[in-house]
């Protein structure tokens, strides 16, 4: 594809949407629906300035740490739980079972142990992102292909060299799985951990404007989210390119033939 | 350890390199044991080149396992050089079956041979001098920077025997390398085997189903039993050492050890049918 053309592609239909949106807003008196150019006045002046200091760029801090810490507890802890097999089955059901605990539970619990801070909310958006990439890494571990594993053997190629050359790149393509569901569950979280008794943040300042009926305001604090999921999105594409270029070229030659 | 020190350290008369003494396998299987190999002992001498014959699913890849130190046998024993094998030994390397998944996939060709060198801390210079001569040897200088999956599979299989080949092993393994390549491909992947043979003074144990290529390949061809497996024949082969695709497969000779190694592999099929039909005759003679 052309460059021109994936550019179409990629705002064709948010150009559309926004069309569409103005036209039926045309002439509207809802309170409730603000206008596009109206958002996007609000937009500017409520989130440009001091706001962007001291909601923002803080939330965006917590959420950066969270994930951080999240993507390589998952993968260092999915490594050693996947290639230790006793480790691995005692394991694995109590894995899904704190999986399957919905994380926003989580918040008046940790609030109770660590306080409310910053601290704690990095922890929820941890306890929640984790368990994707480790899963991943543990189910991708175990499913490594067993003669590149006799080649690694025969060549002497064991302990960390073996993972650094070997198991962490085979397993790759389920990490970069894992950590995308991660980086959508990091940000829910980043959201919600800052709902409960909090001062600042994304998420205090949106659910503030709703209690003070600054609907266009409110609505500005919901494209803001929108652009930082769209940030990570491509963040996200622009690393798993480079880091998974040979699984893509692989794919590709193995779905030609 | 480089091969002409336990060259020197050897007595005269050598222990083989490689001696396979009564090997037995059994496989646990849900419900029940498979026994693949059965009873097998042969040696072989420093710098020999042995081709193994035997019918498909006759345990070559279970034996050849149990040689490289990846599986234990249930009885028997495989020594290296005098010494007891029990895992993977570092003067031993083997070219796998499936070349598609043997390489890494993430490494260009390049990495893919330096990596043993790496791991076994070479330096820099003399890995990047072993890693050029033994691409060179295999024909592939010229795609370094390619990735495997990005070339044909004769082409893989070649990085895969350059890997090995830049290791310096005293031993090569190689379990029907060529079986999934097209024909021309694999005669020059024959004389290339032989070419690297000659130049390094490896000993060579190369399994195959293929007869021809055992014939044409080997100093030695060991005929394998179908399962559960014993040594079939132990026959040398004395073609003469310069060996070329067009004149020696036309030898008469070539023909007559060909034609008996296929009279033996054929017996070797029939055998245990046979065994069964002649106890059964018994049976009913009763
Ligand atoms: N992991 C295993 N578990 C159970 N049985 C096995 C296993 N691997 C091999 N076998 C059995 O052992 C026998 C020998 O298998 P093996 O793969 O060693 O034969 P082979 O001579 O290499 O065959 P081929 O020429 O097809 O590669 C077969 O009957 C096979 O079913
Ligand atoms: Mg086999």
């Amino acid at each position: 594809m052309s460059p021109l053309k994936r550019v179409t592609y990629f705002v064709g239909l948010p150009i559309l949407l926004i069309v569409l949106w103005y036209a039926l807003s045309f002439g509207s008196t809802n309170f409730f629906v603000p206008k596009p150019i109206e958002l996007a006045q609000t937009l500017w002046t409520t989130w440009i300035g001091d706001r962007f200091f001291d909601d923002v760029l803080p939330s965006l801090g917590r959420l950066a740490v969270g994930l951080f810490f999240a993507i390589a507890l998952g993968i260092v802890l999915g490594l050693l739980i996947g290639s230790t097999r006793w480790l691995r089955n005692l394991l694995e059901p109590l894995l899904e079972f704190f999986r399957a605990i919905p994380p926003p539970v989580l918040v008046p619990l940790l609030m109770l142990l660590i306080g409310v801070n910053d601290s704690m909310k990095v922890a929820v958006i941890i306890s929640g992102a984790i368990w994707p990439v480790l899963l991943n890494t543990v189910e991708g571990v175990r499913a490594v292909d067993s003669v590149l594993n006799d080649s690694c053997r025969s060549y002497g190629i064991a302990g960390f060299a073996r993972i650094r050359y070997f198991v962490l790149p085979a397993v790759t393509p389920q990490i970069m799985a894992g950590v995308r569901q991660s980086l959508s569950i990091g940000l829910i979280l980043m959201v919600i951990s800052e709902m409960f008794a909090s001062s600042s943040g994304l998420g205090f300042t949106i659910v503030q404007f709703q209690r003070n009926f600054a609907i266009p305001e409110m609505w500005s604090g919901i494209v803001v989210l929108g652009l930082i999921g769209l940030g990570l999105a491509i963040i996200f594409q622009f690393v798993e390119r480079r880091v998974l270029h040979w699984y893509h070229g692989l794919k590709e030659i193995t779905h030609d033939s | 350890m480089t091969v002409s020190e336990t060259t020197m350290n050897q007595p005269v008369q050598a222990v083989p390199m490689l001696s396979v003494r009564g090997l037995q396998k059994i496989y646990k299987v849900p419900g029940g044991e498979v026994e693949a190999v059965r009873d097998l002992t042969f040696d072989l001498a420093e710098g020999e080149l042995v081709c193994l014959v035997g019918p498909s699913g006759s345990g070559k890849t279970t034996l050849l396992k149990c040689i490289s130190g990846l599986m234990e046998q249930t009885s028997g024993t495989v020594e290296l050089n005098g010494s007891k094998v029990t895992g993977p030994p570092k003067s031993m390397a083997v070219v796998f079956q499936e070349y598609g998944r043997s390489l890494f996939p993430w490494m260009t060709v390049r990495a893919n041979v330096e990596l043993p060198l790496k791991n076994q801390k070479v330096p820099k210079n003399e890995r990047a001098a072993l890693v050029d001569a033994a691409l060179k040897s295999v024909g592939l200088d010229h795609v370094p920077k390619s990735y495997p999956w990005q070339l044909s599979g004769g082409m893989q299989q070649r990085v895969a025997i350059a890997r090995a080949v830049a290791y310096r092993p005293q031993v090569l393994l190689m379990d029907e390398p060529f079986a999934a390549v097209d024909a021309q491909t694999r005669a020059d992947l024959e004389d290339l085997i032989r070419t690297i043979w000659k130049q390094l003074g490896v000993t060579i144990l190369f399994v195959t189903h293929d007869i021809d290529e055992s014939v044409y390949l080997g100093e030695r061809v060991i005929v394998l039993s179908s399962s559960p497996t014993v040594v079939q024949e132990d026959l040398k082969i004395d073609l003469p050492a310069e060996r070329d695709q067009l004149n020696t497969r036309a030898l008469p000779r070539f023909m007559e050890l060909r034609s008996h190694v296929y009279a033996e592999i054929q017996r070797a099929k029939l055998g245990p049918v046979t065994e069964q039909i002649t106890a059964q005759r018994r049976a009913s003679l009763k």
